[in-house]
């Protein structure tokens, strides 16, 4: 798969021809705090790109900035043609780019079956006033949960459907935030540290998830911290710093980037403070 | 002691016109607190309005009953409109803070000397009930329900209100089956997860806070129809916290809780009050009470009752934590 991505250059906001989603100049400060500066970004269609970096490199920040779930300073964002900034996070989950958290936020006292179905787009039955009638949304209910019955067999869930998802373990509430998620049917998901907390077992299954989303024609761009998970799927990495993009590549690429092993182990690592 | 008539008197209030209004003002909690996570602390402000705005158009300016009713109706939206636009964006602490400011605000105005033309201040409102009392079709001496006498227009508003019940409960039960209520419940489990799968969680907070302060004001309206008078004092703050009492008795989150709540709630309340009242009380024939006069008599047993109530409820509370029809399932998972 490394060869088809070595067409696009590895270098901070390389150009790539099939990008589903383009970042200009996004600025985000906390008060003096500069925790997001993104010059120029392009996220590759239908590829697993993840998104690396230290602590406090501005990853999360960036995630919400571009799902609206907080607002940029300045500079714009476009995905599949529609610009991002300044839109509410129910209209970019709308527009096909559905998130998860790095906290699962698995809605404990609704049942599994319900969380799915909540995640269903354009249903009749979230009128107030349609809702009164059922005869008007209980179609549209019968193929919403078979749907989401599928997909929780894909996910080794179906067993717990009637059980309230407050009862999953944490690995469970991993899988079933990936799975409400695709209810949604979205172009592009945006995973926040989906392996952070998993057990290596359910770690391998959650790998295969991750590339069935792509094999199915989505995009998955992903933050985590696991790098034998990120060399494993990613296609792409971009790699982030005190806010900024400081390169992208493949994985062989990143792992040969002077500035990646700087920005992770400090410019100084291997100079001997003693000589100074 | 008459036992007969403490239990008939007790039964009768737990099933009575107030009961009807305390059901109706605690469901409409029960959509915003039970089902939307809303922390709506002025729930007695909607109730207020929904009081005044049948009594002072009827009163003073001699409204037909059907505007005024409207008038309840639009009213409450008003008032849901005015306290959700600036605070449901903001976390729940928010409408919290400004709920119970705001229900405060509305008591004090209807009590002010100011406008008393209009509000008829503290001693209220009377006389707007007359178009109740016309269409009443049961005789006007009532019937006597085993010990308890209750007259025709206390029978006449306890049977509509509780086909106001019937309707307003199966209501808010579809509703809340229905793809619409699972979205309130999961603002209620965490908003950002609905946000995250493209619910526009402002505008059901809305809809929630509109159709439960309606559902409150149509509780207000009953309350003054029942004691055939508006007052402030009745929409203290207290009456609100007696509304999340009976919805955490009956269950939260259950379009029964608020019905079998206000039973138990009321039950409760009254069968204290009248067994203390017999039990302290003296006649001229028998002039020790049946209670020691050091430990309680007939001066403050008024107070003690809302002391016994409250032990009675907390071991309620503590043997059946989850209420009465609620999910002990939901009670393992501390969700905030």
């Amino acid at each position: 798969m490394s060869a088809e991505n070595s067409a696009y250059l590895p270098v901070p906001g390389s150009r790539k021809d099939d990008a589903i989603l383009t970042v200009d100049g996004i600025r985000r400060a906390f008060g003096g705090l500069v925790a997001v500066n993104v010059d120029h970004v392009e996220v590759p269609r239908n590829k697993i790109t993840a998104l690396i970096g230290p602590n406090g490199a501005g990853k999360t920040t960036f995630f919400n900035l571009l799902t609206g779930f907080d607002t940029p300073d300045s500079g714009t964002s476009v995905f599949n043609g529609h610009r991002l900034d300044g839109e509410a996070a129910h209209r970019v989950a709308r527009l096909g780019m559905v998130r998860t958290f790095q906290l699962t936020k698995a809605l404990s006292r609704m049942t599994v079956i319900e969380n799915m179905r909540l995640g269903a787009a354009n249903q009749k039955g979230e009128n107030l006033f349609r809702g009164l009638v059922a005869p008007l949304w209980r179609g549209q209910e019968a193929r919403i949960t078979s749907q989401a019955e599928e997909l929780l067999r894909r996910f080794n869930l179906s067993h717990m459907r009637d059980e309230l998802a407050g009862g999953l373990s944490g690995g469970q509430r991993k899988l079933l935030e990936m799975a409400r998620a695709l209810m949604v049917e979205p172009e592009m998901v945006m995973l926040d540290e989906p392996m952070a907390g998993v057990n290596p077992a359910l770690k391998q299954s959650l790998l295969e998830h991750i590339k069935g989303l792509r094999d199915e024609g989505r995009t998955v761009l992903f933050v985590e911290h696991d790098m034998d998970m990120v060399r494993e799927i990613s296609d792409w990495i971009i790699v982030m710093a005190e806010g900024a993009v400081i390169a992208e590549g493949t994985a062989d690429d990143i792992g040969a980037n002077q500035a990646v092993i700087d920005a992770y182990l400090g410019a100084h690592h291997d100079s001997d403070l003693g000589d100074n | 002691m008459k036992w007969d008539l403490i239990l008939s008197n007790s039964l009768y209030t737990a099933v009575s016109a107030n009961a009807v209004a305390y059901i109706l003002v605690a469901s409409g909690l029960n959509v915003h607190f039970g089902y939307t996570g809303l922390l709506n602390f002025g729930q007695a402000g909607f109730a207020a309005v929904g009081a005044y705005s049948l009594s002072i158009p009827i009163n003073r300016f001699d409204w037909p009953w059907p505007l005024a009713m409207l008038l309840v109706m639009v009213l409450s939206v008003v008032l849901a409109l005015l306290l959700g636009i600036p605070t449901l964006r903001l976390r729940s602490d928010y409408l919290a803070i400004v709920t119970i400011a705001v229900a405060e605000i509305i008591r004090l105005f209807l009590n002010s000397v100011r406008f008393t033309w209009l509000t008829g201040g503290n001693d209220g409102l009377q006389g707007f009930t007359r178009f109740m009392e016309n269409i009443n079709p049961f005789p006007d001496d009532g019937v006597t329900l085993w010990a308890q006498k209750v007259d025709g227009y206390r029978l006449w508003l306890l049977v509509t209100g509780w086909v106001l019940v019937a309707v307003v409960s199966t209501g808010i039960w579809a509703l809340m089956r229905s793809p619409w209520g699972r979205v309130l419940k999961s603002i209620r489990e965490d908003e950002d997860a609905a946000r995250s799968l493209g619910k526009n969680i402002f505008a059901f907070k809305m809809q929630s806070l509109i159709i439960g302060g309606f559902v409150g004001a149509l509780g207000g309206m009953w309350l003054v129809l029942d004691k055939q008078s508006s007052q402030p004092q009745d929409f203290s703050t207290t009456f609100t916290f007696f509304c999340y009492t009976i919805i955490i008795l009956g269950g939260v989150a259950r379009a029964k809780g608020p019905i079998i709540g206000t039973m138990i709630f009321l039950f409760v309340i009254q069968f204290v009050d009248i067994t203390l009242q017999q039990a302290t009380r003296t006649t001229p024939q028998d002039p020790t009470p049946l209670l020691p006069t050091w430990l309680v008599d007939d001066n403050n047993f008024s107070q003690i009752r809302f002391i016994v109530a409250g032990f009675a409820l907390a071991a309620l509370v503590v043997v059946r934590p989850q209420g009465i029809f609620g999910d002990k399932r939901e009670q393992a998972f501390d969700v905030r």
